[in-house]
């Protein structure tokens, strides 16, 4: 194939797996790794490192936009980006001692887990914030959020070291595999720490760029980021991701979600067969 | 900010950490936009060098070491190569939320908070310890 074929090709599927990331709140990594390695055949090693690039671009560019809604937590964000970086730098570590093989499976796990929780999104109980564990004072990790009527609601965190904990292992997942790993974050901000849902999701939109931040270096220096990849990558996933942000409102995602369901359901199982047969 | 702050500290804190999120907010977005600028230039030269010549990313040979190092990378850019030039946009994108923590360190210690200086800090360590660190 040649470069501006290539390129021109990535850059459009790029542009979809950031837009139905962006649609689906699963984030553009999660499908850009499998589109890459098993449509367009490239190693896993080159295909991590153009979509942590990725990563980084959708989760700065779509900040501003958190920001203004005004629910993410500086102060949480930051406490719990200590556990996320060096789980991102384990992560980055193992990835590059780890067969490809092994990498592809565990992908195609993480694959198969992110289409059952995209199932399971729609039956989801609000949590509105935890009893408050003895530490959170001293912390200072509670805060307040604005509703839909204009009040400010209070919220304590809890269980604070469990948090810690699972977001060590989000981190570990995004250097492992490229990916943002949002749905970890937001699963131990919003599960275990019992933090209001608004505020896990955007409050985790910013460790994203952090986290990722940590492993981009690692994926660098051994060479992950070609740049004749990262271009279409980084540039499609960014503007699919916008796109997407801006039609989140008018968009029929019910339906998208069971498409975006059976897509990654169907990469995981590839992913997993692949890794299998060693051919990857 | 005539706004009267009614009860305790904790409202003044967090309407300062509302105000650090605003410019942060600012401060990704123009990193953001920045990388991409040059990312797209670097492409498109890149394009332009070699739109014919076949692709091939099925075997990993890894990056020449002259895109892994940032002083390598300067010699390559001053030579004209459009993919340093890509690379040089994806430093830049990455240095852009690490920017973010840079500021919070400041934001947070205008705050007169320390234990967040100290995580802030904590945070930028192990963010530069990976960037410098090449095994």
């Amino acid at each position: 194939m040649s470069v501006l074929l290539f390129t021109l090709l990535v850059f459009t599927g790029s542009f979809g797996a950031g837009l139905l990331g962006a649609l689906t709140g699963l984030g553009g990594g999660v499908v850009l790794v499998p589109l890459l390695t098993v449509v367009f055949h490239v190693d896993i090693r080159y295909a991590i490192g153009a979509s942590l690039i990725s990563v980084i671009a959708t989760s700065s560019g779509a900040a501003a936009a958190y920001v203004r809604e005004g629910f993410s937590s500086i102060r949480i964000g930051m406490f719990l980006e200590m556990a996320t970086t060096v789980g991102a730098i384990c992560g980055a570590f193992l990835a590059t001692h780890m067969p490809t093989r092994a990498l592809t499976i565990i992908f195609g796990l993480v694959l198969l887990y992110s289409a059952w929780l995209s199932w399971q999104q729609s039956r989801h109980p609000e949590s509105t914030g935890g009893a408050g564990s003895p530490w959170w004072d001293r912390l200072r990790l509670s805060g307040s959020y604005p509703t839909e009527t204009g009040e400010e609601l209070a919220y304590k965190v809890d269980r604070i070291a469990a948090g810690f904990a699972t977001m060590f292992g989000a981190g570990t997942l995004s250097g492992l595999l490229g990916i943002g790993s949002g749905a970890v974050k937001v699963l131990a901000m919003d599960q275990v720490m019992r933090i209001p849902f608004k505020v896990s999701t955007t409050t985790s939109n910013f460790m994203i760029g952090v986290t990722a931040a940590a492993s981009a270096g690692i994926y660098l220096h051994r060479g992950y980021v070609d740049p004749g990849l990262a271009f279409p990558v980084m540039l499609g996933v960014l503007a699919g991701s916008l796109l997407g942000a801006r039609l989140l409102v008018r968009a029929r995602v019910s339906l998208l979600r069971i498409i975006f369901t059976i897509v990654i359901l169907a990469m995981g199982v590839e992913m997993i067969l692949n890794g299998m047969r060693g051919r990857i | 900010m005539n706004r009267r702050v009614t009860s305790t500290v904790r409202v003044a804190s967090t309407f300062n950490d509302r105000r650090m999120e605003i410019v942060m907010g600012r401060l990704l977005q123009i990193g953001v936009l920045l990388a991409s600028t040059v990312v797209l230039a670097g492409g498109i030269l890149y394009l332009r060098g070699h739109p014919g010549s076949a692709v091939d990313y099925r075997v990993f040979i890894g990056e020449p070491a002259g895109l892994r190092s940032p002083v390598a990378l300067l010699r390559l850019l001053v030579a004209g190569d459009p993919t340093a030039l890509i690379e040089v946009g994806v430093l830049l994108l990455i240095a852009t939320p690490i920017a973010r923590v840079v500021f919070a360190v400041v934001a947070f210690a205008l705050e007169r908070d320390r234990l967040y200086v100290a995580v802030s800090l904590t945070v930028l360590a192990v963010l530069l310890a990976s960037l410098f660190y090449s095994a």
